[in-house]
């Protein structure tokens, strides 16, 4: 089928560099001023720097602006860095935080519609229209993935089937049966369920064209496995919830990078050691800056994702700069079936057995059959070693629920003998990832 | 009575069982008896050895983790239906075996018995006629 290009907001999404970064400008200001009066937080910082609202005339001044970290985010939790009062937020959506309290993002109705325009201008760069019928595997809840989708099918004035997570035999039968002609999951689940179409001889009574699939990292060669099986094009969508949740960027049909929708989001990449701007091609931190958002307004959020940006204008003529798929993280974090992770969570949880287990662990990611999977080698404490069989699947199971409630997601725990885990020299290495992702 | 046993948690790794048993020859631990459970992660290793105590500290010097366990070897008659009848005692005093393997030593065979409650065990087994290895005569079974 030939492709058509289609824009959402072709004025915002071409605009020229000039204006973009005058509209920037006009929305940093007066974001700044919003920040500086509503929320303690930025106020304390900012005087801290000696720097007033009148100090940020545009977008040039941004680095003189504090940043914002998720350890700031925790520190304010739950709603200590609203910029409204709290009767204006309309929801709240979170994500894991470092240690068992959510990383928590409130929105107002604003906000919210401002998250359905980015996720609808993401499903229009995969080429949908209000015509289509949008499958969403995604979870629906505290999560940003199923909503964030939702918003945006409503806002596009598509069709959307909200599945959530789970059952593939269910999900296979809806697709065929209510005519999908998108998908919208991790790219890890859209290749088990691709697989799991062919085995079942289905493609070909699909519909389906696209796949909007994100919340993990994953390969262009994956891309092209899942495009092969169901002769679809596939797109990576990028967001957090911090920032918006998905639809924060989007790669078009070219494939040269995630366009962020830097009228709203305005991205800086910074040497993480030095934090000095990285030019476009070059490796740093992503940044970013929430121009207009209401509810908590984000000023220069350290993602820790690292990946470089690029200014010229894209093949598809949109001028929205792109950033490269991610090529690591500043900190130890890991995205496993689209949850974060922190090796801290399972510290903090195994610490909360109150010393039934040592604290001495390993996590191995692994991806068997297209699905992640997370296997934590646990150290038997010489204390509680039994010789009954029992007693250590008992405590196994035990571990297990104990890490299944912290993370969110199933884990498979592994009992190791005592003193084999390398003990911590300096910064102890408590990942490893054999997914091969980036 | 009750008789020691030296229990090895093993990770399913190449040459494991090979450094625990290299380790007990090396230091004149001799083996009498053993049973090795396996998961699928890892095995537990259970042994009646000459001196449990020295083969504790020896393993423990070469980095492996033991404990010691008390059990009770009984002597089991060769006569069909002896094992039966010993486990229906154990069954009628309320005791729960939790795992059981067996050794032979010249004409008897024995099985060693681990329970909640080892003196329980012995004192039932006497009752009924049983006989039941004190530790030194165990640990040197076969020798």
């Amino acid at each position: 089928m030939e492709w058509v290009e289609r824009y959402f907001d072709k004025e915002k999404e071409c605009m020229s560099r000039d204006e973009m970064t005058a509209l920037q400008s006009e929305r940093l200001v007066k974001q700044v001023a919003n920040v500086y009066e509503n929320v303690a937080f930025y106020n304390k910082k900012m005087k801290e720097l000696g720097i007033e609202p009148g100090d940020i005339k545009g977008i040039e001044d941004i680095n003189k602006l504090p940043f914002t970290t998720k350890e700031d985010l925790r520190d304010n939790y739950p709603f200590g860095l609203l910029a409204v009062p709290k009767s204006k937020v309309a929801r709240v959506q979170g994500s894991s935080g470092t240690t068992g309290k959510l990383t928590l993002a409130s929105y107002t109705q604003a906000d919210t519609e401002l998250w359905g325009e980015c996720v609808a201008r993401c499903m229009t760069m995969a080429g949908l229209t209000d015509e289509d019928i949008i499958h969403t595997c995604y979870g629906y809840g505290l999560f940003t993935g199923g909503l964030g989708i939702d918003f945006g099918a409503r806002k596009l004035g598509a069709m959307v089937i909200p599945m959530s997570s789970g059952n593939t035999q269910r999900q296979m039968m809806c697709m065929e049966d209510f005519g999908a002609t998108a998908i919208a999951c991790t790219p890890s689940y859209a290749l088990y369920l691709a697989e799991s179409l062919r085995d079942a001889g289905l493609v070909d009574k699909l519909k389906i064209k696209a796949g909007i699939l994100g919340a993990e990292p994953w390969t262009v060669e994956m891309r092209e496995q899942i495009e092969s099986i169901l002769g679809i094009n596939c797109f990576d969508i990028y967001g957090l919830c911090e920032i918006l949740g998905p639809g924060v960027a989007m790669e078009c049909i070219h494939h040269k990078g995630l366009h962020i929708h830097e009228d709203y989001f305005y991205p800086e990449i910074l040497n993480p050691a030095t934090n000095a701007a990285c030019a476009d091609g070059e490796t740093g931190e992503l940044v970013f800056t929430t121009l207009t958002k209401e509810a908590m307004p984000l000023i220069r959020y350290r993602t820790k994702d690292l990946t470089s940006i690029d200014h010229s204008t894209c093949d598809c003529r949109r001028t929205l700069p792109r950033i490269s798929k991610f090529k690591g993280r500043t900190d130890d974090m890991k995205v496993i079936r689209g949850v974060n992770v922190f090796p801290t969570q399972v510290e903090a949880a195994l610490l909360s057995m109150g010393g039934e287990v040592a604290p001495h662990y390993m996590m191995i990611v692994d991806r068997e059959n297209n699905m992640d999977k997370l296997t934590v080698m646990v150290e038997v404490d010489e204390r509680y070693f039994s010789d009954e069989i029992r007693e250590l699947e008992g405590l196994k199971n035990k571990i297990a629920g104990v890490l299944k409630q912290a993370l969110g997601i199933a884990v498979h725990v592994k009992l190791v003998e005592p003193k084999t885990i390398a003990r911590s020299e300096g910064k102890a290495k408590r990942v490893i990832d054999n997914r091969n992702l980036s | 009575m009750t008789i020691k046993q030296l229990s090895v948690f093993l990770e399913n790794r190449e040459g494991r069982l090979d450094e625990v048993l290299k380790t007990l020859g090396a230091n004149d631990v001799n083996i009498v008896a053993l049973s090795l459970a396996d998961t699928a992660d890892y095995g537990m290793l259970r042994m009646i050895v000459s001196d449990p105590v020295k083969g504790k500290a020896v393993l423990k010097e070469a980095g492996i983790t033991s404990m010691l366990t008390d059990v009770v070897a009984l002597r089991v008659p060769h006569a069909t239906g002896s094992l039966s009848k010993a486990m229906h005692e154990l069954m009628a005093g309320g005791v729960n075996v939790e795992y059981m393997y067996a050794f032979a030593n010249g004409a008897d065979a024995s099985a060693v018995l681990k329970s909640d409650d080892p003196v329980k065990v012995v004192t039932i087994l006497r009752e009924n006629g049983f006989d039941v290895w004190e530790a030194d005569e165990a640990y040197h079974a076969n020798c």
